[in-house]
């Protein structure tokens, strides 16, 4: 069986591979897809607990978070749609509207 | 019916509120009628509280628990005594009258409504003053009246005059008030309690006479009485109240208000009475003001200054009564000047309405046939003062000159002389303004008037007061109604007031020999005062004009009030005006103003640094963001 | 056969996680993406986890993803155009960063071993009942309340979305 550190270690990379895109790129698309990495990469060590713990919680919290992320797409992709609207554009970078 | 007492000083307070609120909006005929009525239900009910006064003493009646602080303790509550129902009988009885004079006096005014709420507010706040149970609630009232006054002295604000003099009685009071305070406070320190009886109670028990602790205290509380009562050397603001209107000046600055500092001392008279030093100053203070102010009444020509010195003049009697310990007579004195003095401010008031606005007495003259109504009310009170046997003032300041008899030679003999004084400059203001020939302008003259029925009956009710409120003092003199017990004790205000002022002085015949004696001599001395004027001014004008082109030195200084506002200005007001010119300019504009600002420069300078923290991307916030998970994982490990 | 499965699902899914944040074009990404969520499934169920690995491909890969290339068919917008390095001091902040909190995540997984009770839901035990009948079995008894919330929640994102999208006249 492979051992629990292995999972662990994967869903780090990928978690951190996903902050890396929402760091570095502009495309708020793109950035949002990273987000979506990073959830994925955080469900993934919930199954490998719950496979290790002998307990099905993980894979309710697993499930949990993918409604959740549902909702937080359908909204997300409508506040972009809203932004790109009004400034015709999905450059983070351009989009400053707070600063101080 | 003790347990409706609440509502004397709270109708005049829904009053307030009514006619504060919507008074601009009412017709006037309502904004009269809610005022008047209001203090008039006051007056019943107290009237009604008298009669049911029982013997023994009557609780407290407390409203609520108002501070409640570890030891500290003020309920809102009313204390019903002999003392407080006469002073609630008085206030509103003479409010009452005066309300529904002013309906005629201010019928014009465009701050009509306004005028009442002020009103009736200010009796609201005497009658509290005079109900309170304990010094706070006192103190409460105590300000309330002042407030009251100073915003009816600047009554016609537009006026610079009227409104300088409000800021002055405010000012100067305040001086009084701060004392006061102070006293209050002194009193909770020691006693541990500021209800008034407990006080009086732990004192008797507590201190020896003389003790130093209760002649600070009573001193303080002085302070306060000296600034209300316009004594020496506080009294310079209550000329100039005569800026108000005329009721007011009757109502507050001469029956009720200024009163409130001889009933104050005579509710805390057992302390006095443990502290001979404060007393001996309470009655130097107030024979030497008896004085004063009378000298300076002799030769004004403001037919209202007159009265105002007058009233200062008697209020100082009323504190000479308290400080030879005659605190019953003092209240007695206090009664029947309430009924004389507003009767002659009102008579005033007539005049001067009928003169369209005229006060200077050297431009009236022979108005006795113009306006007989108001001729006869001012001569009785004039007698009043005077005190002309048997009208009511000759009892009540006979009875304070002997009683000062008693204690001091040199009182009592500065008292006659004031007597004299007193019935010589009021019946020069009788003479110089019913008497003789009109000196009125002739385009004035034709439109003088007797006032209308609405002024005149407070009038007549007054003056039919002055007449016979004397015999409240003297049950003892009518033997017939003296034995029936309602007239001995209800109606004889010395005996009636006796569980509050302590025991009234032994009667030997042989004193009473003495006081007849005493009472012949002030009477002459009254006419003789009389006398004087009526040659002066009425068979010999020219005899006054020739005294004082001889004597032109003394005149003018006493015509300029001894020039004692000139004084005060050099001695106070001008270094004090200065004090505040360097606290604006250099205190205020440079240091504080210095500090804030530099206080605000210096967040404006952070701001402008930290500002670039937030650079509005989305990215920085997400860096943070991770930056502070690293260091928190770290700081784990 | 486990561990090379695990091998190859796991470096497929590094890589197209990688190709998704490197790639220039946003549908690209998203098909990476797409390859992704395939390989996690795969995990999953190398997990013994069917259930959620069956989500994973219908919730995920399906409808979420199609929403993400819908929007990024709607919008239009091309290859994001090379721009110079602007904020790149904070990039490559960001890049540190990331790479100090993956070594202190990989220093905690490699070192701390997993202490925790243990269920009763044993791999012998979830074949018998079966994966699907046992997740139910605890999901519509202990996790009933926030099953129902998450209702609520999918609702008001519906209408959140609705609300965010409408051309406003």
């Amino acid at each position: 069986m492979v051992p629990l550190s292995y999972y662990l270690l994967l869903s780090a990379i990928l978690f951190s591979i996903g902050a890396v895109g929402v760091l570095i790129r502009r495309n708020v698309l793109i950035m949002f897809m990273s987000i979506e990495l990073m959830l994925n990469a955080v469900n993934l060590s919930f199954v490998a607990f719950s496979r290790f713990l002998d307990s099905l919680e993980g894979q309710v919290f697993v499930f949990l978070v993918m409604a959740v992320a549902a909702a937080e797409v359908a909204v997300g992709l409508a506040i972009i749609i809203c932004i790109f609207r009004n400034k015709a554009t999905v450059n983070v970078d351009e989009i400053n509207l707070m600063k101080g | 019916m003790l347990d409706y007492i609440w509502l004397v000083p709270f109708l005049p307070l829904f009053g307030f509120v009514i006619n504060g609120l919507f008074g601009s909006r009412l017709p006037r005929r309502v904004v009269g009628i809610i005022a008047c009525s209001t203090v008039g239900l006051a007056f019943v009910i107290s009237l009604t509280a008298f009669f049911v006064l029982p013997d023994q003493p009557v609780p407290d009646k407390v409203l609520y628990s108002w501070i409640k602080v570890g030891d500290f303790k003020a309920d809102f509550a009313f204390q019903i005594d002999p003392l407080s129902i006469i002073m609630i009988l008085i206030v509103s009885g003479v409010s009452f009258v005066i309300h529904i004079y002013s309906i005629g006096y201010m019928h014009g005014d465009p701050g009509y409504s306004r005028y009442f709420t002020y009103l009736n507010l200010f009796v609201c706040a005497m009658l509290l003053l005079v109900l309170a149970n304990n010094f706070l609630m006192m103190y409460i009232g105590w300000e309330g009246v002042g407030l009251c006054s100073y915003l009816l002295i600047g009554f016609w604000y537009e006026r610079k005059s009227a409104a300088d003099a409000g800021k002055k009685a405010f000012i100067v009071t305040r001086i009084g008030d701060f004392g006061f305070a102070l006293g209050i406070m002194y009193i909770f320190k020691t006693f541990g309690t500021i209800d008034i009886s407990e006080v009086m109670h732990l004192a008797q028990g507590r201190f020896e006479v003389g003790a130093p602790i209760l002649t600070a205290i009573t001193l303080l509380l002085f302070l306060g009485a000296v600034g209300k009562s316009a004594q020496i050397p506080l009294y310079v603001w209550l000329p100039d109240a005569m800026e108000g209107p005329t009721p007011v000046s009757a109502l507050i600055h001469a029956a009720t208000m200024v009163t409130a500092g001889v009933y104050m001392i005579a509710r805390c008279n057992m302390i006095y009475s443990l502290s001979p030093t404060s007393l001996m100053v309470v009655a130097v203070i107030g024979c030497a003001t008896a004085i004063y102010a009378a000298s300076i009444g002799l030769v004004q020509n403001d037919i209202k200054r007159v009265l105002a010195y007058s009233t200062i003049s008697q209020l100082g009697y009323m504190f000479m009564a308290c400080g030879v310990g005659a605190f019953a007579a003092g209240i007695f004195h206090l009664m029947t000047h309430a009924f004389f003095k507003a009767l002659l401010f009102m008579g005033a008031g007539s005049v001067i309405h009928a003169l369209a606005g005229e006060m200077d007495i050297r431009h009236m003259g022979g108005l006795r046939r113009y306006m007989p109504t108001t001729y006869m009310t001012f001569l009785i009170a004039a007698l009043t003062i005077g005190g002309i046997f048997p009208f009511a003032g000759f009892f009540s300041k006979d009875e304070i000159l002997w009683r000062a008899f008693e204690q001091n030679y040199i009182l009592w003999a500065i008292g006659i002389i004031t007597a004299a004084m007193t019935s010589f400059y009021i019946f020069r203001l009788v003479f110089r303004t019913f008497a003789g020939e009109t000196r009125v302008e002739k385009e004035k003259l034709v439109h003088v008037h007797e006032s209308p029925r609405v002024m005149t009956i407070p009038l007549v009710i007054l003056g039919i007061m002055s007449v016979i409120g004397g015999l409240a003092g003297v049950a003892k003199a009518f033997p017939l109604l003296g034995t029936s017990r309602f007239f001995s004790e209800k109606l004889n205000i010395l005996r009636f007031l006796e569980p509050v002022t302590g025991g009234h002085h032994a009667e030997g015949s042989e004193a009473v020999g003495l006081e007849r004696w005493l009472m012949l001599a002030s009477l002459l001395i009254a006419l003789v005062g009389i006398y004087i004027a009526y040659q002066f001014y009425v068979r010999n004008p020219q005899l006054p004009k020739r005294l004082a082109r001889s004597l032109r030195r003394t005149y003018k200084f006493v015509l300029n009030k001894y020039k004692v506002d000139e004084l005060y200005d050099f001695l106070f007001v001008n270094p004090a005006k200065k004090f505040s010119v360097f606290l604006w300019r250099i205190w205020d504009d440079s240091i504080i103003d210095g500090i804030v600002n530099g206080t605000a420069g210096f967040f404006k300078v952070c701001g402008r640094i930290g500002r670039r923290v937030q650079t509005g991307y989305v990215q920085t916030y997400i860096l943070l963001i991770i930056i502070g998970a690293v260091i928190i994982i770290w700081y784990c490990l | 056969m486990e561990l090379a499965l695990f091998v190859i699902f796991g470096a497929v899914a590094v890589a197209s996680a990688i190709m998704v944040i490197v790639s220039r074009n946003a549908v690209v990404s998203a098909l990476f993406l797409i390859l992704t969520f395939f390989c996690l499934a795969g995990l999953y169920v190398l997990l013994n986890a069917q259930f959620i690995a069956a989500l994973q491909i219908i919730v995920y890969a399906g409808a979420i993803m199609v929403l993400f290339v819908f929007v990024v068919m709607l919008l239009r917008t091309g290859k994001e155009a090379r721009r110079g390095y602007r904020l790149i001091f904070q990039k490559s902040m960001g890049i540190i960063f990331v790479v100090l909190f993956l070594l202190l995540l990989g220093s905690i997984t490699l070192t701390v071993a997993v202490t925790g009770m243990r269920g009763p839901y044993t791999a012998e035990a979830v074949r018998h009942i079966g994966n699907t009948q046992a997740f139910a079995s605890v999901l519509f008894t202990d996790y009933l309340y926030p099953f129902e919330i998450i209702s609520v929640l999918l609702l008001a994102g519906i209408i959140g979305a609705v609300v965010l999208a409408k051309r406003k006249r």
